[in-house]
């Protein structure tokens, strides 16, 4: 087991995701992007699939940022001193 | 959802449910009398489906939603971007359900919509992905696989509607696939033997029937008696003034010869909205030798309507009950099979489908 792993990191979750967490910030372990969002889809079944497409590419309105900065590639990794953000990018009308 | 008792005078609105997310179909399943499916996406989150059997009092969302086949690394794959379409299966297969995707992929439940997978042999075929054109050939929120059809006498024998990309049939439960677009007309200047420029737009059997089936295509509203295989074009008895262009199908579910459309103006620049402004339903009595236009009730001017391939529907009483939800929020209801309307609900979101069931 990993350093990661024993120390869960911040993630904020956007209002159009809340229903599946129940909580605007939730804990979360993992080394990646990529195992973070399968431990938070265990967790919450149907979250992944919400914001990340069959394919693995992260959908269109979705934006996730590390500590600040725009990620695009699910396969960053993290320390366990990151923050994590999921927003969705407010669209149209 | 709104429910009446047999006399269908009274209406009850309940809900909303899904507030915020657009609801492309919601299906009773006609088996178990209970189970109901209702395919969900929003703006911003991808597509999903729900179920629920208390009668929306509780909604659980599917274990795994109609999603494409990973594509191999190097390779692009595609997203579903919303489910279209559901049809509950064959009586004598309970708890199976076909889905039909924007973009274009047809998937199957057997857990009765908790768990979905991709027929490859329509998903994945060379031939049936160049007919089904890429983003920019569909309808303007995306290419759509819609009217799964199952025969009511076998499980194994299934039509499709792919818009674009014409109607489909198998015999064997979907594992090999033919065209069936003999009699189709497409848009002037194209090739009708390239299935790519047919645009079925709802196809429909005929419960009292099964040999008889209807269709409302982009260009014409047409009438199949199997074992042929030629699309007969009844629209051309329809008003020249109103044409015979529209979305939806409904057939009548004890009477071959009866259905009904919502014409819309097909002309130069496609506005989708009812010819003139004066909305009517038209039905037929004889199988489309001959069509009566049907409005009493309805607003007699300036009513722009779409009413889109879902949005139409008939219940199973005598005399049928008609119902049909309008893009801008409106639902009407006919309880004299379409000689007198009524409204029962204004100012709802955009309305994608309408469906019945008695309970």
């Amino acid at each position: 087991m990993t350093a990661q792993v024993a120390h869960p990191m911040r993630v904020l979750i956007p209002t159009p995701l809340r229903s599946y967490t129940g909580a605007r910030e939730v804990e979360a372990s993992g080394g990646s992007l990529s195992e973070i969002l399968l431990e938070l889809d265990r967790r919450y079944p149907g979250f992944r699939f919400r914001m990340v497409d069959e394919q693995d590419r992260v959908r269109p309105h979705i934006r996730v940022f590390v500590n600040g900065e725009q990620v695009f590639d699910l396969q960053r990794a993290l320390q366990p001193s990151d923050a994590v953000h999921i927003v969705q990018a407010l669209s149209g009308g | 959802m709104f429910s009446s008792d047999g006399a269908r005078r009274r209406w009850q609105a309940d809900g909303p449910h899904f507030l915020g997310q657009i609801v492309n179909h919601m299906v009773l399943d006609p088996r178990d009398g209970r189970t109901l499916l209702a395919a969900t996406s929003t703006g911003h989150l991808g597509p999903t489906m729900h179920r629920t059997t208390d009668f929306g009092r509780t909604w659980k969302e599917a274990a795994r939603p109609p999603a494409f086949a990973k594509a191999p690394d190097g390779q692009t794959g595609r997203s579903v971007k919303h489910t279209f379409w559901l049809t509950p299966g064959h009586a004598s297969e309970p708890n199976v359900w076909y889905a039909g995707t924007s973009p274009q992929g047809l998937f199957r439940s057997e857990d009765g919509g908790n768990h979905w997978e991709p027929f490859g042999a329509i998903n994945d075929d060379p031939q049936y992905r160049a007919w089904m054109g890429r983003e920019q050939d569909g309808t303007p929120d995306g290419p759509k696989m819609h009217s799964v059809t199952i025969d009511p006498r076998d499980p194994r024998h299934m039509y499709i509607g792919m818009s674009g990309g014409g109607v489909h049939e198998s015999h064997d439960a979907g594992r090999t696939w033919a065209p069936l677009a003999k009699g189709l007309e497409v848009v002037e200047g194209f090739n009708p033997a390239d299935m790519t420029f047919h645009d079925p737009h709802c196809i429909r059997i005929c419960p009292s029937n099964p040999d008889r089936l209807y269709q409302q295509n982009h260009c014409g509203i047409y009438r199949m008696d199997r074992p042929t295989d030629e699309w007969v074009r009844i629209g051309r008895n329809m008003p020249r003034r109103v044409g015979d262009i529209g979305f939806p199908m409904v057939v009548h579910p004890r009477d071959d010869k009866v259905v009904w459309v919502f014409p819309m103006d097909g002309g130069s620049v496609w506005p989708r909205t009812s010819p003139e402004g004066k909305p009517a339903v038209f039905q037929t009595q004889n199988a489309g030798k001959t069509w009566k236009r049907l409005n009493n009730g309805l607003p007699e001017d300036q009513a722009w309507w779409t009413v889109k391939r879902q949005a139409m529907t008939a219940d199973s009483h005598d005399p049928v009950g008609l119902y049909f939800g309008t893009t801008s929020g409106d639902i009407w209801v006919s309880r004299n099979e379409g000689e007198s309307w009524g409204n029962i609900a204004r100012h709802l979101p955009e309305i994608y489908a309408v469906e019945t069931a008695m309970i």
